[in-house]
This record gives C-alpha cells, structure tokens and sequence, in this order.
C-alpha cells in the first residue's frame, strides 16, 4: 500500500469537483439524467478514472489495461465525464450527450463509446460479468484488475448474489466491488423499499473481504483500492457509504432527485454550490 | 449402429473441438451431466466453470469470459436459459454483441418425462426476435456435433439449439453446413416441406409417404433459423407454389413465422404450420409418443401438405 500525499489528494479532490459539474452540466443541457446517482460517486470515479487505474486512452482495447464496469449504468453521465476528461473522447462529445448522432446513449454502451467497457443499465449485472472477466484475465494470464461499481438498491437483485457466489468460488482476488451506499433508490430510502442490511455481513458471508469506507473521503477511498491489491484469495467489496446528491444541498438524500434534471434556477445553484460560490 | 442421441453428438463434438481451439470455455448450470458438456469438462477441468442453479449469472460470467476474449459455451436446458436469462441474453450478449455461444440443451418436448416446466417451445420465437442473434437448430446428432467448430469460429452470439433425445438421422458424414444456407434434402414439385430439428426427419417420412399416393413434396432442412435462408425459401414456393413448416416449437413465432414472413415479403403461397398448438404441453413416457400427441405426427405434416396443395 502507498502512501498518498495531501496534493495527490487534493488533485483528485478537484477532479471530483469537476466530474460533479460536468454530470450536472450534461443533465441539465439534455433535460434527462440521473443526478443524485452520479453525484455521489464523484471521489471514487475521480480515484479509479485518474489514479488508481491503468488506463491508456490512445488504446482502449489495450489488453494489459484494468477494467471497470458501471454496474449502476444510470449514473452514465459521471461516467461519461471520467472517459472524456481522461482523454478517450473530446469533451465537446459531452454536450451532445442524447442526440441521435452522438455515440453517448442515455444508458452506456459498449459498442458506441470509446472506453465503456460494457453496456449497462440494467442493474445487477455487473458482478457476474466482472467475474467472467476476471476469470479470462487468470485464464489468458494477464494481470488486470477488475473493478464493478454498483449501486445499493441494484443488491436487491439476485443476480448480483449468484455472481458474488461465482466470485467466490473462483476467488477472484483482482475484482473489485464497489457499492455506493446511499441509501436511497428511486422509490425512496433503501431501507425502507427492501433493506440490504446487515450489508456488510451479507457479503462477509458470500465470502468476499469487506472494506467500509466514507465514499467521499478521498484518501479513505484510495487507501481502500490499495488494500483491496493486498488481499489474494477472495474478492474484496468496498463498502462505501455515500450521500445521494452529495454536494447539491438541495438534492442530497432526497429519491425525488434519482432521475429527473434541474431547471433553470436549480442548476445555477447547483452549479454555485459545486463551485462553493453559493 | 444404435442412433446417438444429439447432447451426446454435441458433447462430444465439443470435447474434441476443446483440443483443437484453447480460447473455448465452456460452463454450464448444473447440468452437465445432462446437457454433457461433461465431456469436455472432464477433458479441460481448467477451462470448465459449474455456475450452478443459476442461469442469469451463467450468461453474464460468459458475457464476462468473452468480453476477456475467451469462446465461451454456455450450457444449460433451453427452458430454463432462454425464460429465465431472457434480459441477460437481450442486454448483455445481443445489445452488447458479445461472443457468447447458447448450448440450449432438452429444447422442445425432448425432456418429455419431466413435462411442460422442462418443455422449451417458445425459445426459437424470443430468440429470433433479438437483433444480432444467430439462431441454430440442427437436424440430428451428427449435425449437432458439424456446428460447434462452426459456430466457435463465428463472431457473435449464437443460440444453439439442442435435442436431448435421439432424432430421426437425416445426414452422413460428408455433410457440409453454413450458418444461413438451408438444404435442399429431397425434390419435389408440388409442396414443400420446410422443416427444422426433430421435425426433418419426419419431413422426409412424410414426403416418403405423400409420394406413395402421387404428390411430389420437396423437402428442405433450414437450420439457421435466423438468419433465415429467404432465397431458398421463396425460390421453393415460387417453384412448388405450397408450403409446410414443420417445427417442435408453438406454431407461433418460429420457424413457421419466420417462413411466412419471408413469403410474404416475396410472393405469398398457401403456407400451413405444423407445430405446437398455442398450448401448455403435458408429460410422456416417450418423447416419440409425445411428439406425436402434439401435433408433430408424420400424418400431421401429410395433412397440413395435402392443405396447402388444396389451397393453391
């Protein structure tokens, strides 16, 4: 494990900063998105997109390069912000997000988008692909890492189960889960439409390491991706408890803010309390 | 020679095709002893994952594998993979045009002991409604075994479509195929009988029997569902001027719909379906018999072939 110095730190703070600007942005231009999802990433996208993933965005396909899958495909708009920023499309791409031409769909797509690594949007995929993924890198030895990014209301579906099954089974030491816990999901509060809880147990018991983390503390985020690297004979999950929203004062926990855009008056706020303006 | 049953002309197809192409992996759903991909599990234990009772997770672990630019099969009974895996195989292996090989084993009423919640007679429908999907349906067991390499070697989700029991053998050893090119089987003037799977045998005994009251059925074998071999169709009604499909499948949706859309995109001639009545089935002692209660009999497709010839 590294240590990570404050001005690491405080770049991918920024960049954070950014990515949640850039989602609102895009949401708002397009009128159709998914807020409050995206924004609660921001530090975790932030540390795999410029830190902790070896990427080469002049060749997507590198075979050596670490793979991530958003398994929460609804939060494309950070994703999409991660992939222009770090280079493997033009950021101007950003502002067409939606329109016929454009290789952006709403939901990510593989085919179209240079860096997505797989389609998504449906939930509860992303583990047992990333296991099958994961299983290929062992088969072909190569030394990739896989690393899934779920929401928590997508773990009410059991696919996400029967691929953490699979994972452990195969002990699947370079994938890495991520679930972005902040309890709220588009009908209201995760505990109350179906509870996950005992969360950590439950994964504990499918036999995966489990790592529990503030999801915006930057160097609790990294320090976690570190320690994952450390463990060799199980999957690890990070556990990171998030705010939907988180940064928009308005939006932040509130479910009304899973899939709708801001209007005029909302964004220049937004923007201003992203920007710490407001 | 006692007649191979087709999961063992796959099966074993697919052990031999392991030596030859290391990128092939093979999975299954707790099934194998079934299905027999066991074969090539107990030849390449390291290129063999058991997902267990769990068919979503197998289609995504092989969308996974592929995406690592692995040839994955993944194996499990076709009622199950293609009801239960439906939104994996639309999203993550169509959608995403993954490389991922269906192995649908017991398809149709070959699990005919274990009745309609082990029936797959809807698949051919849901699968050949997918954009980029190749839909496969062999004729016997030595043709299961012709199409792995086949359908290794081709780039793109296939679903395969495989018989637990023995069928009617229709080919020998020389036979050549190619995803999208139906075959001619038998000659004919009058009608055509256009069958799939199971049911080419019996097209063949059907037109063995028509002839021997005067009518002159022709007979082609179309295997790849989709994409459907249109020229051939149309050129055989164009030329016979009737039609039977012959499918053990609901007559909605199948190969019968397939056919009928290709005719009437060209020029439509009288069309009749054999198939499985929009019906739920029932349990056998014998998948023969069963086939025959179903409305799949030899005298089902004569009939359906004399209707045709009625309606010209």
């Amino acid at each position: 494990m590294s240590y990570h110095p404050e001005s690491l730190i405080i770049e991918l703070e920024k960049r954070a900063r950014e990515l949640r600007i850039d989602s609102l942005d895009m949401i708002y231009r397009r009128g159709a998105g998914h807020p409050g999802g995206s924004l609660s990433i921001a530090e975790i996208m932030a540390a795999l997109f410029f830190h902790k993933m070896r990427l080469d965005p002049e060749r997507p396909d590198w075979p050596e390069r670490d793979r991530f899958i958003l398994s929460k495909g609804h939060a494309s708009a950070i994703l999409y912000a991660a992939l222009a920023r770090r280079g493997f499309f033009p950021m101007e791409d950003l502002k067409q997000w939606g329109e016929l031409s454009c290789h952006l769909q709403g939901h990510p797509d593989c085919l179209k988008t240079p860096g997505v690594e797989m389609t998504s949007g449906i939930l509860g995929h992303g583990v047992a692909i990333g296991s099958g993924l994961a299983l290929a890198a062992r088969m072909n030895n190569l030394n990739y890492r896989v690393y899934v990014l779920l929401g928590d209301g997508e773990c009410q579906a059991g696919v996400v189960w029967e691929g953490a099954m699979t994972a452990a089974k195969y002990q699947l030491a370079k994938l890495t889960a991520i679930v972005d816990y902040n309890n709220v999901q588009l009908d209201g509060p995760v505990h109350e439409i179906m509870p996950l809880e005992p969360f950590v147990d439950k994964w504990r018991t499918f036999n995966w390491a489990v790592l529990e983390i503030n999801g915006h503390n930057m160097r609790q985020v990294l320090e976690a991706l570190d320690m994952a690297d450390e463990i060799h004979d199980r999957p690890t999950v990070i556990v990171a408890h998030t705010t939907k929203g988180k940064g928009v004062s308005f939006m932040q926990n509130d479910s009304r803010w899973h899939g709708i855009p801001p209007d005029d008056a909302q964004y220049a706020q937004a923007i201003a309390e992203l920007r710490g303006e407001a | 020679m006692a007649e191979m049953s087709m999961r063992e002309g796959y099966g074993r197809a697919l052990a031999e095709y392991g030596e030859i192409n290391p990128d092939v992996v093979v999975l299954d759903a707790d099934t194998s002893a079934s299905t027999l991909s066991r074969f090539f599990a107990e030849r390449f234990p390291e290129r063999f994952l058991n997902i267990g009772i769990a068919e979503p997770c197998l289609v995504n672990v092989a969308v996974g594998l592929a995406l690592g630019g692995k040839i994955p099969f993944a194996n499990a009974f076709a009622a199950l993979v293609s009801l239960r895996a439906l939104e994996q195989i639309r999203t993550c292996v169509c959608y995403a045009r993954k490389n991922v090989k269906l192995a649908a084993g017991y398809a149709g009423l070959s699990d005919f002991k274990d009745g309609p919640t082990h029936h797959a007679i809807m698949d051919i429908a849901t699968m050949r409604a997918m954009p980029e999907m190749t839909v496969i349906v062999p004729a016997d067991a030595l043709e299961a075994g012709k199409w792995v390499p086949i359908v290794a070697e081709y780039r793109g989700p296939v679903y395969l479509r495989l018989s637990r029991a023995a069928t009617i053998p229709v080919h020998d050893d020389s036979l050549q195929v190619e995803i999208g090119k139906g075959i001619m089987l038998r000659d004919g003037s009058e009608v055509t009988i256009v069958g799939t799977g199971s049911m080419v045998g019996r097209s063949l005994l059907a037109a063995e029997e028509l002839a021997k009251e005067g009518i002159e059925a022709r007979v082609l074998e179309i295997h790849t569902i989709k994409p459907l071999d249109v020229d051939l169709v149309r050129q055989a009604a164009g030329e016979t001027g009737a039609m039977v499909t012959a499918e053990e499948h609901s007559v909605i949706g199948g190969l019968g719909g397939a056919v009928a859309e290709a005719l009437c995109g060209g020029r439509p001639v009288p069309l009749e379906r054999v198939g499985i009545a929009d019906t739920f089935t029932r349990t056998a002692l014998d998948p023969q018999s069963l086939m025959d209660a179903c409305g799949l009999a030899v005298e089902d497709i004569m009939s359906a072939a004399k209707g045709a010839l009625a309606r010209k």
